[in-house]
C-alpha cells in the first residue's frame, strides 16, 4: 500500500459560493490503494470538496497534485482543459450523488459502460460488449437489461449502472458521493464487497463521501469529518468512530445507533 | 561468563510505557473519565499475559490502545515489527494498518464484517492479506473452522444470522488463520462450551509454541490459570488512588 509518494496531494483547498463557505482549507495526501472517507452532516461541504478534487468545480484557493503516470505530480488545475479532460478519462471514475449526472440518459445500458472502454481506446466490439455484460452483472443487473435504456430502471439500478459505467475502464482514482444511499441493504452490502474487492487486489485509491458510519467502517482506511465546510477530525477510520475526539464526531457518531 | 552478569533480558514483543489514556466526553459536558495512567507492561515471544480486574478496570482499553484503535494520550505502546520497533501511540494510520496486517492479530468481542460475505472467506481474508494464495488461505480457514467445530453447511453462509458463540469462533479463526506475532484476546472463550473451550485453549498454546506474544482478557478463571504465564491486576482508576 506505501508507495513513494502519494497519488494526490491536497493544500488548502477552498471553495466559496458568494457569502457561503463551501470548503474551507482542506488538506490531506491520499496513497495508492487507500480508501479515504469523507462524513458530515447535510451541507457541511462534502460534495463541494469532492468536485474540487475531482475537476468539476473550480477552488479559489489551494491546489490538488495529482500522481500521472508520465509526468509525475501535477497540479490539476494548473494543466491544460484538454489535458485534463483526458486525465479525468483514462484514470479517473467519478461516481455523482444523484446517478443521472454521471450516466448519458438518451443511449442503452450497455452503451453507458462500453462509452467508457472506447474513451480509453477499446475498439473491438464483441469485447466490448463482454465487458459491459461482465460489469453489469457484477453491479447485479439482470444480463437481458443491457439494451434497455436507463429511463426505465430504478433508482438504485441506476446508480448501480453509473458504478459500473466507472469501474469498466480499470481507473486508478475513482471519487464517489453517496455511492451506495439509494441502495437498499442487500444490494448495498453486495457492492461494498466488490469495492473491497477492487481495492484489496488492483490497488484502487478511493475518495468516498457518505453519511452511513457503518459504510465508512467496512470501506475506508481513513476519515475525514467535515462540519461546516471544514475538516474538523480525521484519522484511521476504527479510531475516529470509537474513540472521537472532536465534540461534533462525538455527536455524530453518538447519534447512530450501531456504527 | 562473569560471576555478577545478569543473563540477557528477552527481547519484548510489545512493551508499553507510562500508558495514559482518559476520555473527554464533550456531549456530556465534557466530563473527563480517567481510565489508565502510567501503565507499564512487557509481553515477551512466546508468553501469555492475562490482564485481570473488576468490570471498568480498562482490560479491553488497554487492548484496544495496543491495536491502534484508542488513541493514547500519554506514553508509548512499542510493537516488534518485522525487525523494526513500532510506537502504536504516535504511529501514521497507514503505518498501524500495515501493523495489523503483519503483526498484530485482535480478537475482539464484535463481529465486524461486510454483510453477505459467506464465513470461509471472512475467515480466510486475513491469509490473503498477507500474500498466501487461495488456496492455502481456503486450506487454513477451513482447518480452523473444523476445529473449532463450526458445521460445514455453514461454512459458505455470511455470519451475520450466527448465533453469538458461532461468531465468536469466526472471530477466533480470523485471529489464528495467520501466525500473528502479537496476540490481543479480549473474552475469547465468554460464549464458548467446554469442547470449544478446550480448542481455544489448545491454540493459545500452539501459538505459543511458536513464538507469539499473547496479552488476553480471560473471564473464565480456568482458562486463565492454564494459558497464562503471568496474571496483571488492574483496577478502575477511582479505587486506585
Ligand atoms: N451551487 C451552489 N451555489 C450556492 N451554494 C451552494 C452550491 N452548492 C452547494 N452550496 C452550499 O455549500 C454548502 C456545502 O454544500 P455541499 O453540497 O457541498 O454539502 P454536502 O456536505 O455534500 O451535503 P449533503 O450531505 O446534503 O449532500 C451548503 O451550504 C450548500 O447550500
Ligand atoms: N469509547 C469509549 N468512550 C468513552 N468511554 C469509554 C470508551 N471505552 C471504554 N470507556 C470507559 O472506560 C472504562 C474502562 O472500560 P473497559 O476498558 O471496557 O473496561 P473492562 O474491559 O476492564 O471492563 C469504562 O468506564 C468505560 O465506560
Ligand atoms: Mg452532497
Ligand atoms: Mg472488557
Amino acid at each position: 500500500m506505501m508507495a513513494a509518494t502519494p497519488l494526490l496531494q491536497v493544500r488548502g483547498l477552498t471553495r466559496r459560493y458568494g457569502a457561503r463557505i463551501g470548503c474551507r482549507d482542506v488538506s490531506f495526501d491520499l496513497w495508492p490503494g487507500e480508501v479515504l472517507g469523507i462524513v458530515g452532516e447535510s451541507g457541511s461541504g462534502k460534495t463541494t470538496l469532492l468536485k474540487c478534487l475531482s475537476a468539476q468545480l473550480e477552488p479559489d484557493a489551494g491546489q490538488v497534485v495529482y500522481a500521472t503516470r508520465d509526468e509525475g505530480p501535477r497540479d490539476i488545475f494548473a494543466l491544460s482543459e484538454p489535458r485534463r479532460r483526458l486525465l479525468m478519462r483514462t484514470d479517473w471514475g467519478i461516481v455523482h450523488q444523484h446517478p443521472v449526472e454521471g450516466l448519458r440518459m438518451g443511449v442503452s445500458a450497455g452503451a453507458n459502460v462500453g462509452e467508457r472502454l472506447m474513451a480509453v481506446g477499446a475498439r473491438n466490439y464483441g469485447r466490448i460488449r463482454a465487458s459491459a455484460l461482465d460489469w453489469l452483472g457484477r453491479v447485479e443487473i439482470a444480463r437481458d437489461r443491457i439494451d434497455d435504456m436507463p429511463r426505465t430502471f430504478s433508482g438504485g439500478m441506476l446508480q448501480r449502472l453509473q458504478i459500473a459505467r466507472n469501474l469498466v475502464s480499470s481507473p486508478r482514482l475513482v471519487f464517489m458521493d453517496e455511492p451506495t444511499g439509494s441502495l437498499d441493504v442487500s444490494v448495498q452490502a453486495r457492492l461494498l464487497d466488490l469495492l473491497h474487492g477492487l481495492v484489496a487486489d488492483l490497488g484502487l485509491s478511493v475518495v468516498v463521501v457518505t453519511h452511513d458510519l457503518a459504510v465508512a467502517r467496512l470501506l475506508a482506511h481513513r476519515l475525514m469529518v467535515m462540519r461546516a465546510g471544514s475538516v474538523v477530525e480525521e484519522g484511521l477510520t476504527d479510531q475516529v468512530l470509537d474513540d472521537p475526539q472532536h465534540a461534533y464526531t462525538q455527536l455524530l457518531v453518538a447519534s447512530i445507533l450501531h456504527p | 561468563m562473569s560471576p555478577n552478569a545478569v543473563p540477557p533480558a528477552p527481547e519484548f514483543a510489545l512493551a508499553v510505557t507510562g500508558l495514559g489514556k482518559q476520555f473527554t466526553l464533550h456531549v456530556q459536558g465534557g466530563v473527563v473519565l480517567p481510565v489508565l495512567s502510567g501503565m507499564n507492561l512487557e509481553v515477551a515471544p512466546g508468553e501469555c499475559v492475562a490482564l485481570n480486574g473488576p468490570s471498568g478496570a480498562g482490560k479491553s482499553s488497554l487492548l484496544r490502545l495496543v491495536y491502534g484503535n484508542y488513541r493514547a494520550q500519554k506514553g508509548s505502546i512499542r510493537v516488534r515489527h518485522r525487525g523494526q520497533v513500532v510506537d502504536v501511540a504516535t504511529a501514521t494510520p497507514q503505518k498501524i494498518l500495515e501493523l495489523r496486517r503483519h503483526t498484530l492479530g485482535y480478537v475482539s468481542q464484535f463481529l465486524r464484517v461486510i454483510p453477505r460475505v459467506p464465513a470461509i472467506d471472512v475467515v480466510a481474508e486475513p491469509a490473503r492479506a498477507v500474500g498466501m494464495s487461495l488456496a492455502e488461505a481456503e486450506h487454513r480457514a477451513e482447518r480452523l473452522l473444523s476445529r473449532l467445530r463450526i458445521p460445514e453447511r455453514l461454512w459458505s453462509l455470511p455470519p451475520a444470522t450466527f448465533s453469538g458463540g458461532e461468531q465468536q469462533r469466526i472471530n477466533l479463526a480470523r485471529g489464528f488463520v495467520v501466525d500473528f506475532p502479537v496476540l490481543l484476546l479480549d473474552e475469547p472463550t465468554a460464549a464458548l462450551d467446554a469442547d470449544n473451550r478446550r480448542t481455544v485453549m489448545a491454540l493459545i498454546a500452539e501459538a505459543k509454541g511458536r513464538g507469539a506474544a499473547l496479552l488476553g482478557i480471560f473471564h473464565d478463571a480456568e482458562v486463565r490459570e492454564a494459558v497464562a504465564d503471568r496474571v496483571i491486576a488492574m483496577r478502575p482508576p477511582a479505587m486506585a488512588a
